[in-house]
């Protein structure tokens, strides 16, 4: 098999406050492929975005303690010193967020923000850059890319933004694009468009993916691994066919219950997860989702259960007996959705 | 952008047009007595008051009056332009009185302005860039010092200290540049520069501290940072350039506040600006001269307004389409 372009190992981010310690990445691992799409799915505080943060190198460590190893391509990104890091992030690394609103420089003009990514990375002129800018903006499928590119970001819809910020990440052709949330704050037909464009560009540019997503649905056709965090930590992974038709986790069966379907008939109303996300500073023993679970016993209130591989590729974190999860998956979710 | 900049000078025109009209109606309606008389100085004789009458055309109806007043101010009137009218108090000319005293308040405001912003802006960033430090607490207690300090207070002292004990610097009163070289010029402005610069400087710090924390927590910092940047230019660029806008707003209209006298300052150290001349003008009854006063403060915010609309388009690309 071939090298794994981004292995995380026992990775913890920990931001010490005035209440207490607030664990939000709890001891995760994981890898990705080259090329692979890896679909990250939690809800807010469930260390998501955080964790991709923290491969980036923007949690800083006056916030932040953080333990564990980033290999990406055979470097352990945090150990490296600040000034090679930055070499990386947005070079071989790069990362789109939620807000496309607000992620862009309101005074500068767009070309010249996705120039000033490439000029930071490679010595070329800043015509040069403003060139390569429009063309990146052309592949991202803007209109008119010459005169958008002397835009300033409020001139650019929601969509359009995205799509700038896609040129942007893109534009220095890396290894690895981190996508968090980068289709909640759009409007759904333009979501669509996006992760299509995600896709496309994944093929031609040749990069692996990782989506970040609180929203199941978005994920399912586009990705070839998912996993499921929850508190901090990784309570589920698998390829997308083990999440979608053959779920291990009573939280990924909260998720699947959740998500709204217009293509078959429902067969009953929504299933929201009863209760709240755990706080972060006192999370609950054991099991950190047993307050919310249906199924929780005696064991899951004492002993933190481990991500344990069922077969090849698809691991839980539960202390359900495998019958037990299938037929209760069988019974209960699959028979309602 | 042209069209924006055409439509913020019909505004402050109305703006103008607006604050003389209060002026006259403060000036000449509102008191019960007869203006001719309240502006024909301390021993009105009836010969006076009639050549005051006559000159305000207050045998007119009031509206005319209104109109030959604001012909007075905009066109200019018989010693010059602006009109600034005559004084029965002192038997003289307006203009070249409050041209000379508006020359001082202007170098005073300008040295000042510069002064703080040298001092305050920085302090701002440094105290922003690391939030908490011992850096940050020292400056944010200059900041609080600096803001409750009154100047009648901070004055005297600095000029009991420097000049009366210490002997390092000059005492009060303003010796022109022209005049005195621009040496003794210099060593008088200091203090006043300073005692006026930091209650400014310290607002300023603050100001710059509070606008740079929140832009740095911006999502678009973060987009910066991102994309490889070098901290440095994160904040240089990015986060500079976005937080320093509100200062300008703030410089302008500080600016445009001083422009009509600042009356403490000059009165500590016996400036002879507007603000000064303004008190000396109410305490001898000299009304056209309150009157002028009144009107080149008011016009000097409303211009700095105008400025600061302008500047912040070319800043703020938002601005200019909305």
């Amino acid at each position: 098999m071939a090298e794994p372009l981004l292995e995380v190992r026992n990775l913890k981010v920990h931001f010490p406050t005035d209440d207490g310690l607030v664990r939000a990445v709890d001891g995760i691992s994981f890898q990705i492929m080259p090329g692979e799409t890896l679909g990250v799915v939690g809800e807010s505080g469930s260390g998501k975005s955080v964790s991709f943060l923290t491969v980036m190198g923007l949690i800083s460590r006056r916030e932040a303690i953080i333990e564990g190893e980033v290999i990406f391509q055979g470097q352990d990104l945090l150990k490296l010193p600040p000034e090679e890091m930055r070499h990386i992030r947005g070079a071989r690394i790069s990362m789109i967020f939620q807000d496309p609103m607000t992620s862009l420089h309101p005074f500068y003009r767009v070309g010249d923000q996705i120039a000033e990514a490439i000029r930071a990375h490679q010595k070329i002129s800043k015509k040069e850059a403003f060139d390569q800018a429009v063309d990146m903006l052309r592949r991202v499928g803007i209109p008119k890319p010459e005169e958008r590119a002397r835009q300033y970001p409020h001139e650019f819809s929601g969509g359009m933004r995205q799509r700038a910020m896609i040129a942007m990440a893109l534009s220095l052709n890396p290894d690895l694009l981190i996508a968090d949330e980068p289709t909640t704050a759009l409007d759904v037909t333009v979501q669509a468009q996006i992760l299509d464009l995600i896709d496309r560009l994944r093929e031609e540019f040749n990069a692996a993916v990782v989506i970040i997503t609180h929203d199941l649905g978005v994920v399912a056709e586009h990705c070839d691994h998912i996993q499921v965090m929850y508190a901090g930590k990784i309570v589920e992974y698998g390829t997308a066919e083990d999440i979608y038709y053959a779920p291990h986790h009573p939280y990924t069966w909260g998720l699947l219950g959740s998500i709204t379907r217009l293509d078959e008939e429902s067969k009953g109303r929504l299933r929201p997860i009863k209760g709240l996300p755990p706080s972060l500073i006192f999370v609950p023993p054991g099991c950190a989702f047993h307050p919310r679970c249906p199924y929780a016993f005696d064991r899951c209130r004492v002993e933190v259960p481990e991500l344990l591989p069922v077969d090849g590729h698809h691991a839980a974190a539960c202390h359900l007996p495998l019958e037990d999860k299938r037929r209760i998956f069988a019974e209960e979710v699959a028979a309602r959705a | 952008m042209l069209r924006y900049i055409v439509r913020r000078l019909l505004w402050v025109a109305v703006t103008l047009l607006l604050i003389t009209f209060l002026t006259y109606l403060i000036f000449f309606v509102m008191p019960p007595t007869d203006p001719a008389v309240n502006f024909a100085g301390k021993q009105p004789t009836p010969e006076l008051v009639a050549e005051v009458r006559k000159q305000f055309g207050l045998d007119k109806p009031v509206l005319i009056q209104y109109a030959l007043f604001v012909k007075r101010i905009f066109l200019g009137d018989e010693y010059g332009w602006p009109g600034l009218g005559f004084s029965f108090n002192t038997r003289s000319a307006l203009k070249p009185i409050i041209y000379e005293r508006f020359l001082v308040t202007l170098q005073l405001a300008l040295g000042s302005a510069i002064l703080w912003l040298l001092v305050g802006v920085p302090i701002g960033i440094l105290s922003a860039l690391r939030p908490r430090s011992i850096f940050d607490r020292l400056a944010m207690g200059f900041a609080l010092f600096g803001v409750s300090t009154p100047v009648f207070f901070l004055g005297p002292v600095l000029l009991y200290v420097f000049w009366f004990k210490l002997g390092w610097l000059p005492g009060t009163g303003f010796y022109s540049i022209t005049k005195y070289g621009p040496g003794t010029w210099f060593m008088h402005m200091i203090m006043p520069w300073s005692v006026l610069a930091l209650a400014f400087a310290a607002f300023y710090a603050r100001m710059t501290r509070g606008n740079l924390i929140e832009v740095m927590g911006e999502d678009y910092i973060r987009t910066a940072r991102a994309k490889g940047l070098t901290e440095r230019r994160v904040v240089a660029k990015h986060g500079l350039r976005a937080s320093l806008t509100p200062v300008v707003t703030m410089l302008g209209l500080d600016l445009g506040g001083l422009l009509g006298g600042a009356l403490i300052t000059e009165t500590v150290f016996n400036l002879k600006g507007l603000g000064n001349y303004a008190v000396e003008s109410v305490f001898s009854g000299d009304l056209y001269a309150i009157l002028d006063v009144t009107i080149i403060a008011a016009f000097a915010v409303t211009l700095a307004n105008l400025i600061v609309d302008i500047i912040y388009a070319f800043l703020d690309p938002r601005v200019r389409y909305t």
